[in-house]
């Protein structure tokens, strides 16, 4: 076993039982930290793909930025544990509930099991990265540098970029109705 | 423990989404919600990485990057919405938000 799998198994169970820990921790700040955890393992899975420059992008927008959102946002409304009725678990939906699981797990022992149909021989799992992307603009090559990216989302992806670009800006707007205080004087306009 | 293959990142990216299922299902603190929403997308983003670079494609890590986008927006307009629900019901938990069910 190579020191990358020892790593991927690492950073699987940090990013996966930080994921559980946020689930189960009742408490919102508590959570939002395992939050981070599982958030900086994921970054650390896409160091191992060679996705460097997503993985800067991961820390610096969701461990970052969204979840120091969340933080503001825990300590504006300043709830705690306390309050909402406690969970009642009705006999359906538990019902339900393990059976969901039983067919997940049913699905993993089947993948686990199934026979390798792939036409590439398994000892190349990881193909070699080439050391210079190919400037292709209708075939774009997998390449850990950030250059590639930039390439990909102004060449082929560029009317995405600009959608994404406007998605923000009507967010940022919608954000700013939403918290807005209409003094009842003025009268609101629809 | 054998090498690690494209397949183990598949089952870790579908372990985070059950994961991130779970909390949505379960809790009832809308913070929480929002929060295991994020970690559903993130799985989303590990197997789109994964096929990315088994593939020796580029076109499924820019994805990630539109999937991010998007996500920021959707956790700033739902963080938003649940301060204006706040300061009109004094709570941020679902079973307050059944307005429209009476």
């Amino acid at each position: 076993m190579s020191i990358v799998d020892f790593l991927f198994y690492v950073f699987a169970t940090i990013s996966v039982g930080g994921g559980l820990l946020m689930v189960l921790s009742r408490h919102p700040v508590p959570a939002s930290l395992f939050m981070i955890v599982s958030l900086v393992g994921v970054a650390a899975l896409f160091v191992l793909l060679e996705a460097f420059f997503l993985a800067i992008l991961q820390v610096l927008v969701y461990a970052g930025a969204v979840m120091v959102l969340f933080l503001f946002i825990i300590m504006l409304l300043d709830v705690g544990p306390q309050g909402g009725k406690a969970a009642r678990i009705k006999l359906f939906s538990l019902v339900s509930g393990i059976l969901l699981v039983g067919m997940l797990v049913v699905v993993l022992i089947e993948l686990s099991q199934a026979p390798d149909t792939s036409v590439v021989d398994p000892s190349s799992n990881w193909p070699e990265l080439a050391e210079e992307a190919t400037a292709n603009e209708s075939n774009l090559t997998f390449s850990p540098s950030a250059k590639s990216f930039g390439f990909g989302l102004l060449a082929k992806y560029m009317l995405p970029l600009q959608v994404s670009g406007f998605l923000l800006l009507a967010a940022m707007v919608g954000v700013i109705i939403l918290s807005k205080k209409f003094s009842s004087s003025e009268p609101e306009e629809g | 423990m054998e090498t690690v293959t494209p397949q183990h990142f598949l089952i870790l990216a579908s372990l985070l989404f059950a994961v991130g299922f779970l909390g949505v299902v379960i809790r009832r603190n809308i913070l929480l919600v929002l929060m295991s929403l994020e970690l559903m997308l993130n799985g989303i983003n590990v197997a789109l990485v994964a096929f990315s670079r088994s593939g020796t494609n580029m076109d499924g890590s820019l994805f990630v990057f539109f999937i991010m986008t998007v996500a920021a927006a959707e956790v700033s307009v739902g963080l938003a919405l649940l301060v204006a629900f706040y300061k009109k019901r004094k709570s941020i938990y679902s079973e307050g938000m059944s307005l429209l069910g009476n």
